[in-house]
């Protein structure tokens, strides 16, 4: 496990790579969104600044080289006192679950001195959207914000769709919050006496745990992987009803939230969009900042394919799970939790603002950037625009990048080295034949370094440099 | 004046869905420089509106756009029908634009009003039966 960093690190990721296992291969920064891993020396490496905690690149690497990072069940021992927050995809794990309890009684078996259901606090938040969205009708649509790798992505990317994200806490948060007033209640603990610890479906909420945004300081203790709880609690399961403790309070709304169009459902509305996978989120995002979707009133926007059954520490397949949850929730009530029955929610709504990183610009100043960039248009203009990702960056625009923000060089373009040593080789050919006519009689050695020589030319010569002059619709 | 950069992009006519592509790069581009988000929306939805009105009247064109220290100036040019009436084309809602294009939910009169609500400068050079050169400007 990483040490984390206790200051508030705003680039803090939950990503790592194991450089054992690291082929140094291209496949991770190829499928980066955010075009945040280079390969340096046959190894990946990951640029905080641009890394939004996707976890696609843990999906797609074939060596398992990249790990995501969470906290290991053993976290319970270091509390007097424990609260299990089992996110709602933790029950979609299970075949034939019929009732919520099995799961939550399981957990205090396997160790919890509590639980609360995040989605019991999810009902909470889709109250309070219901109303900030109604009284802010105006300003629609809004994002959701219950993502943490969306409201990274919108951080670096998107400036003018900060103001759209919806400016409450994500039901996690919620559920922390109230089960650490409500133990300190019961129990009589202090509060870092009680931990509260995420059963979460991805490890994008591990950074959003000790950085998070929106807020100062979340109330989330620890954040343990559902792939590392769901085989402990199946001994533990007893499908006999009437030994288990009523411990369930949520419904249809709370629980939906694990599927992708849940927290859309929530809202009870009908003009709005939900979308997953990282990549057709980037692509609504784009559409939204050019003002080209019309009509909405709230988009849910969700990294993982299929929503939070998507996630990287989830043990089923996201579709299956999907219709799992669907048929959980068929005889729940719409929704079991009202804030006015919370007290202990004092603030359900943002207390921080999220501010815009630039992280992507080129230079310090306008003129500084303008300037790179014209270098970035010239180095780009000489690669081969083959985009395959040999120098270790994903395109070859980007490599221009790195080379004008100094973290590269041309020469890691195999294409421009290979013309480079062409040239050489020409050179030597050129000072080669001065040499033979200032020489006199034979020398059997200079000949064959000579044919050697003119090999070495013809050779790297028919290799020639890929066309750049194919079709462009940019010049 | 210090220094400029200058895109160029190739509008291809009649293909609805690659509009866009250019004020999209163009975005990111200024995103690049660091030009402040109000002004890149700016940009964005004036080129985009631009790049619709080509596909759909003209056949495509290019676009040229340059960024200097004190603006962003960009040239449609078409060599399309022209435009007739450049004060009714002006007008909200007014639209020639043919019906199974309008049935795509384009078309609706507002490409050249939104090109000039959303620009500091806007001139329109047109020649029937030459074409057509807009030249719009956000100042920096």
């Amino acid at each position: 496990m990483e040490k984390y960093n206790p200051e508030k690190n705003k680039f803090m990721r939950s990503v790592r790579l194991k450089e054992s296992a690291c082929q140094g291969c291209i496949n991770c920064i190829k499928h980066c969104p955010t075009q945040a891993i280079r390969v340096h020396n046959g190894k990946a490496h990951i640029i905080d600044k641009f890394c939004i905690d996707c976890g696609r690149c843990i999906r797609y690497c074939p060596h398992h080289a990249k790990i995501p990072v969470y906290d290991p069940l053993s976290v319970i021992n270091n509390f007097k006192y424990t609260v299990a927050l089992p996110a709602p995809t933790l029950y979609a794990q299970y075949n034939n679950l019929t009732n919520v309890d099995i799961v939550l009684n399981a957990l205090l078996k396997l160790g919890f001195d509590d639980v609360y259901e995040v989605s019991a606090a999810a009902e909470l938040v889709s109250e309070a959207s219901r109303q900030y969205i109604k009284d802010h009708e105006a300003e629609a649509p809004f994002i959701s914000s219950a993502c943490p790798s969306v409201i990274r992505l919108i951080r670096v990317k998107f400036p003018s769709l900060i103001s759209r994200l919806l400016p409450i806490k994500a039901p996690v948060e919620v559920a922390a919050e109230i089960a650490r007033a409500r133990a300190m209640k019961k129990t009589g603990l202090k509060p870092e006496e009680i931990g509260i610890i995420f059963i979460s479906p991805c490890p994008s909420k591990v950074s959003y745990a000790k950085s998070p945004l929106g807020i100062e300081k979340s109330n989330i203790d620890n954040v343990v992987a559902i792939k590392d709880v769901y085989p402990l609690l199946l001994p533990h399961m007893k499908h006999d009803e009437s030994q288990l403790k009523p411990l369930s309070h949520s419904g249809r709304i709370g629980i939906g939230w694990s599927n992708a169009g849940g927290e859309a459902g929530g809202l009870l509305a009908e003009n709005y969009l939900a979308a997953d996978g990282i990549v057709n989120i980037l692509r609504v995002l784009e559409e939204l900042e050019d003002e080209k979707l019309h009509g909405l009133t709230f988009v849910e926007l969700n990294a993982c394919n299929g929503g939070c059954v998507g996630g990287t520490l989830t043990v089923e397949n996201a579709y299956i799970a999907t219709t799992k949850t669907k048929r959980l929730v068929k005889y729940q009530p719409v929704s079991k939790n009202h804030l006015e029955d919370n007290p202990e929610v004092e603030n359900i709504f943002w207390a921080d603002n999220v501010e815009y990183e630039p992280v992507f610009r080129l230079g310090n100043t306008f003129k500084e950037s303008l300037k790179m960039m014209s270098d970035v248009e010239n180095l780009t203009a000489r690669f081969p625009g083959l985009d395959c990702g040999s120098c270790g960056a994903p395109t070859c625009q980007t490599l221009a990048e790195d080379i004008v923000r100094g973290d590269a060089t041309p020469n890691d373009c195999i294409y421009v080295l290979r013309a480079n040593i062409a040239d050489l080789s020409r050179k030597i050919e050129e000072l080669a034949g001065k040499r033979r006519q200032s020489a006199d009689g034979d020398d059997p050695d200079a000949e064959l370094f000579d044919s050697y020589i003119r090999t070495l030319t013809e050779e790297l010569a028919s290799f020639g440099v890929p066309d750049r002059s194919r079709q462009r619709r940019e010049k | 004046m210090g220094d400029q950069l200058i895109f160029t992009y190739i509008v291809d006519g009649d293909d609805f869905t690659r509009a866009g592509e250019a004020s999209s790069s163009v975005k990111n581009k200024l995103k690049m420089l660091g030009v402040d988000s109000d002004v890149i929306r700016k940009v964005a939805i004036a080129m985009y509106e631009g790049e619709i009105n080509m596909v759909i009247h003209a056949d495509g064109g290019t676009i040229t756009v340059s960024v200097s220290d004190d603006d962003i100036t960009m040239v449609l040019s078409d060599s399309g029908p022209g435009i007739p009436d450049i004060e009714k084309a002006m007008q909200e809602g007014y639209s020639t634009a043919k019906e199974e294009v309008r049935s795509l939910g384009f078309g609706a009169g507002m490409g050249l009003p939104n090109m000039k609500r959303f620009t500091d400068e806007m001139n329109i050079d047109t020649v029937i039966g030459q074409g057509t050169t807009i030249t719009m400007k956000v100042y920096l």
